[in-house]
């Protein structure tokens, strides 16, 4: 069989195999029970909640859970935009590269604040070391942290019981930093670094060519970064091409490392899941109905990407290396068009390749991947997706056979149905309400200068944008000239709704439920672990998601399809 | 709201002094030992300092080309061409790009061009070009040379890399050390 295919079933049945165990252990520190890394943990916890004054064993209600998470997220906020708008002069800054403009600023606050890691910069030119390991780094370790300290206390809110209090949000939000994703993004560094990416503090280093061209060469602490960019599903490069880029991703082997990081935790927080409530039948359905979406995206998009390219077909060369615009030869097709869906599918947006290039067919596989936005999802809120579709399907199978809306022992009612709903019908609101204005100012201002390609790829390059902000996802299509006012204030606006309301929503429905009395399971009980029920939540986010982006598709890579 | 804020104020400076002081120092430390000490790795020839990862931007008859690239291969940044296929600009600058590979390679066909010589990697700095892409220009190099067919051809056929583990991921040539491996030959 081709190499490249074998190497793409290899990453993603390693994936799985590790994802099992990881999830158990994440159920074990969510829980509080022991693990193995207890005597590294346990003190450097204690002082740090010593320290900082807070109990970590005084239980949260839904609220305090919500406004915990949210003013520790302000903090953020304000020193990513000190560090942002004064990096020029502020120390470590080896290159000299500039403070960013007040909008550019506003734009990587918030993108990296919301786990999206948006980049309208380049990182070699646009970033000192001072930002991208006080600033960016940071916050692509505590932002992960935040969505997992979420999902967590969602976890504990369907325990079988009735309590309006479930875990404290610094517990869970340090839990989450420390014992899973440090060690993870430790071995991961160490990994890359001897895999030839940089983990240096020099600057750009000169050397000239063996034709005899001078050229720079950028490094910096790059391992370190992408490690974490990796397995938080940050997704935001050191340099501008992100994995692509050699020194970031030298190697097949480095590219399958960054791969598995990429769906790692997603996949390992669904059987966390299950682990943690002891409903096992409950996760394997999750991710059954998670793994069915992924294969019918990721299978069209790699056959797309590994078809001898458009551009050979028309020009009359060998194509059989599939479509290489955008794409690395030491990598392929394969693991390129993979890796397309594995960062969309996972709120992740790193990219191996360029994702303008790629075929209109995966290019709108990766579209349809963030619109729906659960298929694995972010660490944390991808779950937090997922369990919004859960509740729309028991209340829409509630009504299909007769029975009082019951999920895990609670009754589903009018309040909970209305938050589920707004916060479903956000995401396709906030996306094409953007790409809408965007491309009426594009239509009446040709000469503005935003889109890289004509035609209905050009339209699809404004979808992408609004698609990947809205998700939190960060990729792009990189012709898009998005370092202007509009484009930075208008995404960084998508990028707050498209994260704190789909946080809010899941959380309070669960706090609302743990509310409500516990009802034992019974004959009359709407099964929920079931494969006809993982059925009709597959059903309800084909309806919700993809029918609501149709128009927008068609009008997009659909028609580019078609056309050429 | 004063006083939640002041323990999140504590826990952001404590979280800043782990995540990117004690984290990157110890990954810093630890690549102290990698090759090249973590600076990146390089191979160093007739007295010069290259990059190993970094790909070069090699257009002279003499030496077999590295693809095209959007940034001329200047690490100092890093890009794509970003362009469609449904492009008409784009599909006339692979068509130039097939037309001097033409003139430069005569004996080669059309047909034989592999895709990935006329176009464009994601990173504009790709250290490699296709197997095929390398044997379609063993002719020109050993005309200009004055080399024997076979030598150059034994040339690329040991500069071929297999797929990790034999049997993960594509074949590819190392355009920097073959081009160096060509020098060395006398």
């Amino acid at each position: 069989m081709n190499t490249e295919i074998l190497g793409v079933i290899a990453i993603y049945i390693l994936i799985v195999l590790l994802a099992l165990p990881l999830g158990k252990y994440i159920a074990k520190v969510f829980a509080g029970e022991r693990t193995w890394l207890d005597p590294v943990f346990n003190p450097l916890e204690r002082l740090f909640f010593k320290l900082s004054g807070i109990d970590p064993t005084l239980e949260m209600n839904w609220k305090h859970h919500l406004a915990a998470l949210l003013g520790i997220n302000l903090l953020w906020f304000l020193l990513a935009m000190f560090v942002l708008m004064n990096q020029g002069w502020l120390p470590w800054n080896p290159d000299g590269n500039p403070s960013m403009s007040p909008h550019l600023a506003f734009n990587t606050a918030v993108s990296f604040l919301v786990n999206c890691n948006l980049q309208h910069y380049s990182g070699e030119t646009g970033m000192s070391y001072l930002g991208q390991v006080f600033c960016l780094m940071f916050l692509q370790f505590v932002t992960a942290g935040t969505g997992m300290a979420a999902a967590a206390a969602v976890f504990n809110a369907m325990r079988e019981r009735s309590a309006t209090h479930f875990g404290n949000f610094y517990n869970y939000f340090l839990k989450s930093c420390t014992r899973i994703l440090l060690p993870v993004a430790f071995v991961a560094a160490i990994v890359l670094a001897f895999s030839g990416t940089p983990m240096t503090f020099e600057g750009k280093d000169s050397m000239i060519t063996m034709q005899g061209d001078t050229v720079q060469v950028s490094r910096g602490p790059v391992a370190a970064f992408v490690a974490i960019k990796q397995a938080g599903t940050n997704g935001g490069g050191f340099y501008g091409v992100n994995s692509a880029h050699p020194l970031e991703n030298p190697d097949y082997l480095t590219n399958a490392v960054e791969n598995i990081l990429i769906l790692i935790i997603p996949i390992a927080m669904v059987f966390a899941l299950g682990f943690y409530l002891n409903r096992r039948k409950l996760a394997w359905m999750i991710f059954g109905v998670m793994t069915l979406g992924f294969l019918l995206l990721s299978l069209p998009s790699i056959y797309s990407e590994m078809q001898p390219s458009p551009i050979a077909n028309q020009l009359g060369i060998d194509g059989s290396a599939g479509n290489m615009e955008g794409k690395e030869t030491r990598l392929g097709a394969a693991a390129s068009a993979f890796w397309g869906i594995s960062t969309t599918a996972t709120s992740n947006g790193s990219v191996n390749s360029m994702h303008d290039s790629h075929t209109p067919l995966s290019g709108a596989m990766q579209l349809i991947d963030m619109m729906i936005n659960s298929l694995y999802g972010g660490v944390g809120v991808g779950f937090l997706n997922f369990y919004i579709f859960i509740i729309l399907a028991v209340f829409i199978s509630g009504l299909m056979v007769g029975r009082t809306p019951e999920f895990l022992g609670k009754k589903v009612e009018a309040r909970e149905m209305k938050i589920a709903l707004i916060i479903a019908l956000l995401h396709p609101f906030i996306i094409l309400v953007g790409t809408a204005l965007s491309a009426f100012i594009f239509y009446h201002n040709p000469e503005i200068g935003w889109l890289n390609n004509p035609g209905n790829h050009g339209f699809s390059e404004m979808l992408y944008e609004y698609t990947s902000a809205a998700a939190n996802n960060g990729s792009g299509f990189e012709g898009l000239g998005d370092n202007t006012p509009w484009w930075n204030i208008s995404t960084g606006f998508v990028l707050l709704l498209g994260r704190y309301l789909p946080i809010i929503g899941p959380v309070a429905i669960a706090g609302i439920l743990a509310n409500k009395k516990y009802i034992p399971e019974s004959a009359g009980t709407l099964k929920t672990d079931t494969g006809t029920f993982g059925l009709m939540v597959f059903a309800v986010i084909f309806l919700v998601a993809a029918l609501a982006f149709f128009p927008a598709l068609a009008l997009g890579p659909l028609a580019e399809y078609f056309n050429h | 709201m004063k006083e939640p804020l002041l323990p999140a104020l504590k826990m952001t400076l404590l979280t800043l002094v782990l995540f990117s002081g004690v984290y990157t120092l110890a990954v810093w430390g630890i690549a102290q030992l990698a090759p090249n000490g973590g600076e990146g790795e390089i191979i160093t020839h007739n007295g010069k300092t290259y990059y190993e990862n970094v790909g070069q931007q090699f257009t002279e008859d003499r030496y077999f080309w590295s693809r095209p690239s959007a940034v001329d291969y200047n690490a100092a940044g890093s890009g794509g061409s970003n362009k469609a296929a449904s492009n008409p600009d784009y599909v006339a600058t692979v068509q130039a790009r097939i037309d001097s590979f033409l003139v430069h390679n005569p004996g080669v066909s059309k047909a034989e061009i592999p895709v990935d010589i006329v176009t464009a990697s994601g990173s504009g700095l790709d250290p490699h070009i296709s197997p095929k892409a390398a044997q379609l220009q063993v002719q020109r190099i050993a005309r200009v040379r004055n080399l024997p067919l076979e030598k150059v051809q034994a040339l690329v056929a040991e500069h071929t890399e297999k797929p990790l583990l034999g049997f993960l991921g594509p074949e590819r040539v190392h355009v920097l050390k073959l081009n160096i491996a060509l020098d060395n030959l006398k």
